[in-house]
């Protein structure tokens, strides 16, 4: 069971709402991730719906590269949303 | 006749009690972490059937008793538990054939009681059934992984299916009680379940290229409280607590 891959867990808690990353753990297939992930994951009704992807399918950003990749976006306050007003049917925004 | 009720819903409850603590003792101790919180989860579900079958035996006796005083307070003869559910956790292949082979029972079992005349029970079946599904295809994928699996888990795998085989047939006796509650409607009649339930085991095991025992001598006693040597053992753990400091509360 220690060879067996890592895989990440998406549940989505709510319909309408999207999946969230909420962990990782070890399965030998796609079929025992989903109930692996059911048994750690959902218990205290976290969620309606599950995905599991292997950890090896995800590209990283370099954290080494942090500097150019984020930090020009720190003084563009003028790119959020802000000076719209939202009605307040809206939620989730 | 309350007494044969009683009698009844304990040779149900019993079950998911000593299969429930028997899964318990792996709590911290499963073979990876997401198996032991999922063979916990499932000793989780039977408590809470167990529990809901207590409180119901607690109102019909009446007085002091309460689902604690049913749970705890028995001495070994008065479980009805099955042998099978009793059987030690020897490895993980046991563990996972004890497991399998209760659960297509256990379904199938509760799926009758469901249209049971006594609408608790009735309502008890109802809600244990979506809990049952789910260990059901829990232990059924393991018996394919096992079975199909490496020369090592194949070859546990048959020796636990193998050992636990002549545990299977005492599910289908029926006791005193179960027959007076099947004339009253309210029991299930288990002898009607056997023939289903040796086809589906078999059709799991043949997935997983194991292969279905033949055996002349079937194990029983359970049902009658004549329990296996394991049995002493199990209550004295389960009942410890409630032993040595009477009527403690959490």
């Amino acid at each position: 069971m220690k060879n067996w891959p890592l895989w990440e867990v998406f549940i989505r808690s709510k319909n309408g709402l999207e999946h969230r990353h909420c962990g990782s753990l070890h399965a030998s297939d796609a079929t025992m991730a989903l109930e692996n992930a059911r048994d750690v994951y959902t218990r205290r009704m976290e969620g309606v719906s599950i995905w599991v992807v292997p950890s090896s399918q995800i590209t990283a950003s370099n954290p080494e590269h942090n500097g150019e990749t984020f930090e020009p976006a720190m003084d563009k306050a003028y790119r959020h949303p802000t000076f719209y007003d939202l009605p307040d049917e809206l939620k989730h925004m | 006749m309350d007494n044969k009720l009683i009698q009844y819903i304990l040779g149900i409850a019993d079950n998911s009690l000593i299969l429930g603590q028997r899964l318990g003792e792996l709590c911290g101790h499963g073979p990876s972490l997401e198996t032991d919180i999922a063979l916990t989860n499932i000793s989780l579900d039977l408590f809470g059937q167990t529990r809901s079958y207590y409180q119901y035996v607690a109102q019909l006796q009446g007085g002091v008793a309460t689902e604690d005083t049913v749970a705890f307070l028995r001495l070994e003869r008065e479980y009805k538990n099955v042998l099978l559910v009793e059987q030690p956790n020897t490895d993980f292949g046991y563990v996972i054939a004890k497991q399998f082979l209760f659960d297509v029972f256990h379904l199938a079992f509760l799926q009758e009681l469901q249209h049971s005349k006594d609408t608790q029970l009735a309502a008890i079946a109802v809600k244990s059934i979506k809990e049952v599904l789910y260990h059901t295809r829990f232990s059924s994928d393991w018996i394919k992984r096992l079975g199909d699996g490496t020369t090592e888990s194949h070859g546990r795998i048959q020796t636990a299916i193998n050992d636990l085989w002549i545990y299977t047939d005492e599910l289908f006796q029926p006791t005193e009680a179960d027959t007076a509650m099947v004339t009253q409607g309210i029991g299930v009649d288990s002898t009607k379940l056997k023939a289903n339930y040796y086809q589906l085991v078999s059709a799991v095991l043949a997935e997983a290229t194991l292969i279905t025992p033949v055996v002349e001598y079937f194990q029983k006693g359970g049902k009658q409280g004549i329990h296996s040597e394991h049995m002493g053992f199990i209550v004295t753990e389960l009942q410890f607590m409630q032993r040595t400091y009477p009527n403690m509360n959490w």
